[in-house]
């Protein structure tokens, strides 16, 4: 059994104000294994942010069914880690609490909210910082924040909504190599969501290319460069190309059917 | 063109103002009493029209410590009728700042409360406070009662506003990452919601405030026998205008000092939205 599966997903937004509907998602199929790391890639406004809510429960599908762990997915729910694109932290709690929010909403004493919480302090690199607001911290850090929230709540699934895509260039590249740390260390199920070729490719075994909208599934392609990754290397170049190729003919076709 | 070295003279300046930056701003509050007390001493207006800074001064003084009852049946009585005044401050403000974020909260939390409450109480709004004068004197009589209720009229819809404001425009991440993690419907409006209006809901409290004192004292001149603004306007009958100079000056004060003490309350509460850096900070 996967761990996630995505059956026939179509998501229609009903655009009440021009009073015509817009298919966002068309019959999207997927599975994803337990372990995969893997990269939802494609243009923006391709509906995979949309197909990240829907497996997190934000939104409904409209028609279709989602399995988490072989369960019917029906509203957000701790099994499903979200790291989102800006890190959404309580502005009014320290590091320490934001990323024990979970502990405190199932009522566990401080002493050992803080206890487990540090463990994922020290994960992310945020020692020191424990006790810092939100607004004392930079861009880099509250997203390391953000996902150490998500890891401690030891979902089944992580989903990663471009949560790097506001950082500046050294610091994503920096996120980047400690994510795939963590996933190597903590073996965890992670679905990525990015623009970015060069970060669908450093990141992914898996590299799911969707279509301009509406988004259907490209195609999916396994990608088992050994890690860690030189983005100069000949492979991954060629993978690369492979990827480009990929989204250029989607962009010749359109633009002969046009 | 400027180079590296033109800024080193400009900084023992800058320290220079920092030195007296406390005086620099009572340069024109100083001017404008000295200006008014040369005025007054001209004798183009008689005194009684306008007193002088100094006899302002001299009536507050006595009303306050009484030591030669210049301002007669008041002289040492000062304590008393601030009291009496921001007892009824305090008492509108409080039922209306529970009763304000209750009812805010609730409107902006849920459709059901939003479509039977909102509607009424946006028609309530736009009456003045103080044109319930009369009603509030029939309903309640001649005594704290009607100054209460003008108070927490006053007070009620700025506190009101702000929650529902605050409670709407809470980032629906937020709520978002909420759910993510586990919260029920109470945990959250407890531990999310409540906590994200909080700045929203302050800035309401701190307008209301001042609406507090303003009703306070107009209630106070019409439907009350005691308090600051019952003196202003006795005062005004015996034409005594030193006295309700000081009168006026006695709520400027304490209208500044309930908004310091709620500004202080706030500062505590909301810490963490002063935006210091990690850098500001070690620095």
């Amino acid at each position: 059994m996967a761990a996630i599966e995505l059956r026939n997903i179509v998501k229609v937004f009903s655009d009440k104000r021009r009073g015509r509907d817009l298919l966002t998602l068309d019959n999207i199929n997927l599975d994803i294994e337990a372990n995969d790391f893997v990269c939802l890639l494609g243009p923006s406004g391709c509906g995979k942010s949309t197909l990240l809510n829907i497996i997190a429960g934000f939104e409904q599908a409209t028609s279709g069914r989602t399995l988490v762990g072989g369960k019917q997915v029906e509203r957000p729910g701790s099994d499903r880690g979200v790291v989102f694109q800006q890190p959404t932290l309580m502005p009014w709690l320290t590091a320490i609490d934001n990323i024990a929010f979970h502990l405190k909403l199932k009522g566990i004493a401080k002493a050992e909210r803080y206890d487990r919480a540090m463990e994922f302090i020290d994960l992310v690199g945020l020692r020191g910082f424990e006790h810092h607001h939100p607004s004392e911290m930079s861009g880099g850090m509250n997203q390391r924040v953000g996902i150490a929230r998500a890891l401690l709540m030891n979902p089944s699934v992580i989903l990663m909504d471009e949560p790097f895509a506001a950082l500046d260039a050294q610091t994503k590249l920096e996120m980047q190599e400690e994510l795939v740390a963590i996933w190597q260390k903590r073996r965890c199920t992670i679905v990525f969501v990015t623009h970015s070729v060069d970060e669908a490719l450093v990141l992914g075994n898996k590299i799911v290319v969707m279509t301009r909208r509406p988004g259907r599934i490209r195609e999916a392609v396994n990608f088992d460069l050994p890690r860690p990754r030189d983005i100069t290397s000949p492979e991954f170049n060629d993978a690369k190309r492979r990827i480009l190729a990929l989204i250029r003919e989607e962009s010749t076709r359109l633009a002969q059917a046009s | 063109m400027t180079s590296v070295t033109d800024v080193s003279p400009a900084r023992p300046a800058f320290r220079l103002t920092r030195a007296f930056g406390g005086i620099e701003r009572l340069v024109v509050p100083a001017l404008l009493i000295a200006g008014w007390e040369v005025f007054a001493r001209s004798g183009m207006l008689p005194p009684a029209l306008l007193p002088a800074p100094s006899a302002v001064l001299h009536a507050l003084g006595d009303w306050v410590f009484g030591f030669d009852e210049t301002t007669q049946t008041y002289s040492g009585h000062w304590l008393r009728d601030a009291l009496a005044s921001a007892l009824r401050v305090f008492g509108g403000f409080a039922l209306a700042s529970l009763l304000g974020i209750l009812a805010g909260v609730a409107i902006g939390w849920s459709r059901l409360f939003e479509k039977t409450l909102e509607p009424t109480l946006q028609m309530l709004r736009p009456i003045p406070p103080v044109s319930w004068i009369p009603l509030a004197i029939i309903w309640f009589g001649i005594a704290d009662k009607p100054a209460i209720f003008l108070v927490f009229l006053g007070a009620f819809f700025p506190v009101l506003m702000n929650s529902i404001h605050g409670v709407k425009t809470v980032d629906h991440n937020l709520v978002r990452a909420g759910a993510m993690m586990g919260a029920n419907g109470r945990q959250m409006l407890t531990d999310i919601v409540l906590p994200a209006a909080l700045p929203s809901i302050f800035a309401g409290l701190r307008i209301a405030v001042g609406s507090a004192w303003m009703l306070t004292v107009t209630a106070e001149m019409v439907a009350v026998k005691s308090g600051l603004g019952y003196v202003l306007w006795d005062s005004y009958y015996f034409l005594r205008y030193d006295i309700v100079l000081a009168a006026m000056i006695s709520i400027g004060l304490l209208g500044y000092l309930s908004d310091l003490g709620l500004k202080a309350i706030m500062a505590r509460t909301l810490r963490w939205q002063q935006t210091t850096t990690v850098q500001g900070r070690a620095g």
